[in-house]
């Protein structure tokens, strides 16, 4: 995994540095003279060779240093991506957190009714919301539930840390759900589809023999060995949505990880883009190589064998 | 005499199937009292283990399943009662034993709770009571270390192990009928004697009634006291397991009996076989259904259905006991 960081943190590095385009005028625009530019890019370190650059890249990334933002104020990246994270994250859990309180019921009670009505109307309704863009589905909540009928704010974020739990989660809630809405349609499909074929299984039938009814057959039973499509789906799920919700964060007016990347790329400020992509990619390795360990407790015969 | 504990009544169940309706059970009756066993014998696709579960309830009427007549378990007809009150017999009334050990375990459950869990829904048994009985239950099973057996999953047991723990499983809450639905086909030949011998004694020991279904005649004989012997879907042959064996009369029970190997028969000898294939049961051979592969069928058996008369279907049944096993 350790390896794996590193190919990671060199990718991220070498991507943005080979980036075509001289951030030194980017930075202070053009018609300067040129020794203006070159001193200003001695200053950034600019000059030095590239693998030196690297180095101390990534060793002060080891340390939590990310470097200073080459676009005034030049704010401290680490700072920035510290106080951007948290509403990234937040909407990312938040919002997988209520595509799985209803993706898990729709599904298994479509698994369970197979072919009925309920199912097919689930189905249907699930193609739907998959072929709707994010961006639409976020417009359409913002209409109906700020525009008319004014529940939720707009605008606005509320810090958890500034101790007001209850405005952070009403002002989270609405972007929340514009993510879940194209995931729960995801993981109801490939939920159900999981569940479908573990309930022909033999043992779900000598459950069902032992007088046990069938919503703990469902819990109990068939749902666990029904969720490693589901458990992948989410990991990747997590990860990309920390990342990469810059439309509902730019629908909402949000201060999270995809505005602050793409706002930094427009602005040719290659440190904070290095320093948000590099923290992004290290989440998202953590966060399979959780997913990864969670296969044992799924299903125990792929735990290595104790003695 | 008392009421039997178990009285099927001309059952059918019929399935819709994309290629038309399909009676895989036509019109089976029998009767079983309280600690009798009786065997269930027919090749692949006789509708016996579609017998097993029908008298189970765990096939009843749906969308593409129809069941008319009866089964009764101590008076009650499971098909007419609603799906709670089958749930509260299974496992306490009647149990299954399914054919493959294999599979019939949950592998993300340990071994412990697929037997407590029943014990608390059923018995509500605290977690305590119900592990300890779980332990017991994998002792009375003849596991070896029972309690640490009962903390591990099922990939870690050999199959005859699972088996015992399936066998365990429905013996958990004390079922008057255990039904055994070819309980060791899918075990090696040295373990499925273990497992019949078990399945005897537990059955003599508490008490309990038992209905095993087999293809295998041997698994039957000298374990069962009453067999039926099923033909496309009906029983073509019913009666004391030893008069069977002794002196069939359906033609097919005949030689079915014929073919089981024998070990002193001459070596190298060709192996008995019923000649031709089990009939096709979405169209299914007018009269008789065994006369086209019956070595003495006239033509009444190809047009006239036989009635069970005196436990025997059969326009000719056969007379003399077979020279082989007199």
């Amino acid at each position: 995994m350790v390896l794996v960081l590193l190919i990671v943190s060199l990718g991220v590095f070498a991507l943005v540095a080979l980036l075509p385009g001289d951030p030194a005028v980017a930075i202070l625009g053009e018609g300067h003279p040129a020794s203006t530019y070159d001193d200003l890019r001695t200053e950034l370190g600019l000059n030095d060779p590239m693998l030196t650059r690297y180095a101390d890249w990534l060793g002060g990334a080891l340390t939590g240093d990310l470097g200073r933002s080459v676009v005034p104020p030049r704010s401290d990246v680490s700072d920035r991506v510290v106080s951007a994270l948290p509403v990234s994250v937040e909407i990312a859990v938040l919002g997988l957190l209520i595509a799985l309180l209803v993706a898990v019921p729709l599904a298994m009670w479509s698994a369970y009714h197979e072919d009925g009505v309920l199912d097919r109307m689930i189905s249907a309704g699930t193609f739907a919301v998959l072929s709707v863009p994010g961006f639409l589905a976020g417009l359409l909540l913002i209409m109906v539930f700020v525009n008319a009928l004014d529940w939720f704010p707009r605008s606005e974020w509320v810090r958890i840390s500034d101790g007001d739990l209850l405005g952070n989660l009403h002002h989270a809630f609405l972007p929340a759900l514009t993510v879940a809405l194209v995931e729960l349609a995801m993981f109801t499909r490939v939920l159900r589809s999981d569940l479908i074929v573990t309930l022909r299984e033999d043992y779900i039938l000598a459950a069902r023999a032992k007088g046990m009814p069938p919503l703990r057959i469902l819990f109990t039973d068939a749902l666990r060995p029904s969720s490693f499509s589901l458990v992948t789906l989410l990991g990747l799920s997590l990860g990309r949505l920390i990342g990469s919700t810059v439309i509902v964060e730019y629908l909402f007016s949000l201060p999270g990880m995809g505005s602050l990347v793409v706002n930094a790329a427009n602005q040719g400020d290659f440190p904070m883009v290095q320093g948000a992509v590099l923290v992004i990619a290290v989440i998202y390795v953590l966060i399979n190589a959780g997913i990864d360990l969670s296969y044992g407790y799924l299903d125990p015969r792929t735990r290595k064998a104790h003695v | 005499m008392t009421a039997p504990l178990l009285e099927v009544d001309d059952l059918r169940t019929r399935f819709l199937t994309p290629r038309g309706p399909m009676v895989a059970v036509d019109g089976v009756s029998l009767t079983l009292a309280a600690g009798e066993t009786l065997g269930i014998v027919g090749e692949s696709g006789s509708g016996k283990s579609v017998l097993g579960r029908t008298i189970m309830g765990l096939i009843t009427n749906g969308p593409t399943t129809t069941v008319t007549g009866a089964v009764r378990v101590d008076g009650a007809d499971i098909h007419q009662l609603t799906p709670q009150g089958r749930r509260a017999l299974w496992g306490t009334k009647i149990a299954m034993v399914f054919q493959d050990p294999m599979t019939s375990l949950n592998p993300t459950k340990r071994v412990g709770t697929h037997l407590s869990e029943s014990l608390r829904f059923h018995r509500g048994l605290s977690r305590g009571a119900a592990r300890t009985r779980a332990v017991e239950l994998l002792k009375l099973v003849g596991i070896p270390e029972p309690e640490r057996r009962a903390g591990q999953y099922p990939h870690e047991l050999s199959g005859g192990m699972r088996q015992r723990v399936v066998i365990a499983m429905a013996l958990a809450c004390d079922p008057k009928l255990l039904i055994a639905d070819e309980p060791t086909t899918a075990l090696d030949v040295t373990v499925q004697k273990q497992i019949l011998d078990l399945l005897q004694s537990l059955a003599e020991r508490l008490q309990m009634a038992t209905i095993l279904i087999s293809h295998d005649l041997g698994t039957v004989s000298g374990r069962t006291d009453r067999v039926a012997v099923m033909y496309a879907g009906r029983v073509v042959e019913s009666g004391e397991t030893r008069d069977v064996f002794a002196q069939p009369r359906h033609p097919y029970s005949g030689a079915l009996i014929e073919s089981i190997p024998r070990l002193d028969a001459a070596s190298h000898s060709l192996l008995p076989a019923i000649v031709g294939q089990p009939p096709n049961m979405l169209n299914p051979p007018s009269g008789c259904r065994f006369a086209p592969r019956c070595a003495f069928a006239q033509d009444r058996c190809r047009t006239e259905t036989p009635a069970l008369v005196d436990d025997v279907a059969c326009h000719f049944p056969l007379t003399q006991a077979l020279e082989v096993h007199a």
